[in-house]
């Protein structure tokens, strides 16, 4: 793998960009590999790449039905935050939070993090109670929160209406160091990474069965031939149910489309991300200029990668009640994908009925800010069959009853 | 627009007169079920990418609850039936066999 610097930047700008390379390979499946992923989006190669840095597995392959990053890590609104409320929640979250800071330089690709502040706004009396609770709970768990005033929203977002006659912003829960990161560049910086270390990223090829002697999975069965293997994971979001059914057990996911749009871009105008709960509504602007909004989820089962269009007028009806400004904007693309829901709304990173594969699923509509922290978690699960960070997110625990309740602790948007 | 005709009014409502209420036939498990049938009861769900039987509320008509059948794949709706039954009709099990040769629903097909 070439180092990008600016110096080869210079270094090709003076033979005419002949000199670089592609960012990854594409091989044709091995035989046989230690692990297989299965799943090329943001939370599958940060697996593999974990695994290979921090346990020295290198053997594995990435396998993806389509292309790389092509489901929801293309298709989310970039958020990064660790503002939850539980204690499991907020530790992977967090995790996830303080890897996204150093991972242009620690991926040598350029993810354009950008900590620019999240907002939830409070607009109305039970959320305030809410998010002051959080904001609390965050000071115990090291997550930096705090509490802001009206005044404040108003200083750190110009554009903002404060004096809504329906929901007012009574204040906000303010994560400082939260912010926005280019989603795909962290599928491709993974994967890029893990090529390097010599793992297969294997496209277009879309698991037909999962194959297990005694117990235990030894291999997928797949559009590319038959793959065989000591370990799996399956990180696939929307179509874990089907591969899990394939693998001989069920999860208690539903899947649901969750949509977002862009509008035309402008001129810099709003410097951080503002969420709004109550009427279901976020919003930030990326480094193109387009205002990045995402709503809430459809009601019913779906696997379309399409939504209903009323929700996302209502999305838009709330945000240009709290900012006046962009009535006039047009709205350019608009798009759904699919995520998967569990009961508790809290994702599922864990051991599965069937031996040496495992899961990681159920992430909803708050998928792209775990990335490296549910790659972390998981890599070490898989590598050495715990990990402190998804102790609590086991498959069983609905079973145990306990809930990592995030549905009803404030703060579930995404 | 997902667009359901209510059995009871018989109205062609748009999505955004009705409110979603998750799978249908649930067989519900309580006091003296085991832990496994409860906990699937609670949260194991068909979800299946195809035939979805699913329960409906008229919520912004005439209130009354049905039963409806949709493909999860295509948002292709089959039907809509009363929620008096804890079975889909015969003939709507027929028109989805006509369309989904090979379709199942945990004892229905």
């Amino acid at each position: 793998m070439k180092h990008y610097s600016a110096f080869a930047v210079a270094r090709e700008a003076l033979r005419y960009h002949t000199g670089w390379e592609r960012a990854w390979r594409s091989p044709e499946p091995k035989k046989k590999y230690d692990v297989i992923i299965v799943g090329a989006g943001g939370h599958g190669l940060a697996t593999a790449y974990y695994l290979g840095k921090n346990y020295g597995i290198q053997n594995v392959a990435v396998i993806e039905k389509g292309w790389l990053g092509g489901g929801n890590t293309g298709r989310n609104t970039t958020i990064i935050r660790s503002n939850y409320l539980q204690d499991p929640s907020a530790a992977i979250y967090e995790k996830a939070r303080s890897l996204y800071e150093d991972l242009s330089q620690e991926l040598n690709y350029n993810i354009m993090f950008s900590p620019r502040g999240v907002m939830m706004l409070a607009q109305t009396q039970h959320e305030i109670r809410g998010y002051q609770r959080t904001a609390h709970a965050n000071a115990l768990q090291g997550v930096q929160t705090e509490w802001i005033t009206p005044e404040r929203v108003k200083e750190l977002v110009p554009i903002i209406n404060i004096d809504g006659p329906r929901y007012p912003v009574l204040g906000a829960l303010w994560q400082e160091r939260g912010g926005t990161a280019r989603h795909d560049a962290v599928a491709w910086g993974y994967a890029r990474a893990c090529s390097a270390m010599g793992m297969d990223i294997i496209q277009q090829c879309e698991v037909k069965g999962v194959r297990s002697e005694n117990g235990r999975v030894v291999g997928v069965d797949t559009t590319k031939g038959s793959i065989d293997c000591d370990k799996l994971g399956m990180v696939v979001a929307g179509h874990s149910g089907q591969l899990a059914e394939m693998a001989g057990f069920r999860l208690p996911l539903e899947a649901i489309a969750l949509q977002a749009l862009v509008s035309e871009p402008i001129k810099p105008c709003m410097d951080v991300v503002v969420m709004a709960n109550t009427v279901h509504g976020y919003m930030s602007q990326s480094d193109k200029g387009e205002m990045v909004i995402g709503g809430g989820t459809d009601a019913f089962n779906n696997y379309t990668q399409r939504g209903s269009f009323h929700h996302i007028e209502e999305t838009v009806r709330a945000l240009v009640e709290t900012f006046p400004m962009i009535s006039r904007l047009k709205m350019l693309r608009q798009w759904g994908g699919i995520v998967d829901m569990t009961g508790d709304r809290s994702p599922i990173l864990s051991k599965t009925p069937l031996g040496g594969c495992f899961i990681n699923c159920g992430w909803g509509t708050g998928g792209f800010k775990s990335i490296p922290g549910s790659g972390w978690g998981m890599a070490q699960l898989m590598a050495t069959g715990h990990s402190p960070l998804t102790e609590a997110f086991t498959l069983d625990r609905f079973k145990e009853g306990r809930f990592i309740d995030e549905s009803v602790a404030a703060g579930v948007a995404h | 627009m997902l667009i359901l005709n209510c059995p009871y009014c018989g109205v062609d409502a748009e999505e955004s007169e009705l409110s979603a209420g998750g799978e249908a036939h649930l067989k519900r498990f309580g006091p003296g079920s085991s832990d496994v049938e409860f906990h699937d009861y609670l949260f194991m769900r068909e979800n299946p990418k195809g035939v979805h039987f699913e329960r409906w509320r008229h919520s912004n008509g005439c209130g009354k609850w049905f039963h409806a059948v949709r493909c999860t794949q295509t948002l292709e709706v089959f039907g809509t039936y009363s929620a008096q039954t804890t079975e889909p009709p015969k003939e709507l099990k027929d028109a989805i066999t006509a369309k989904r040769p090979g379709w199942t629903w945990r004892e229905y097909e």
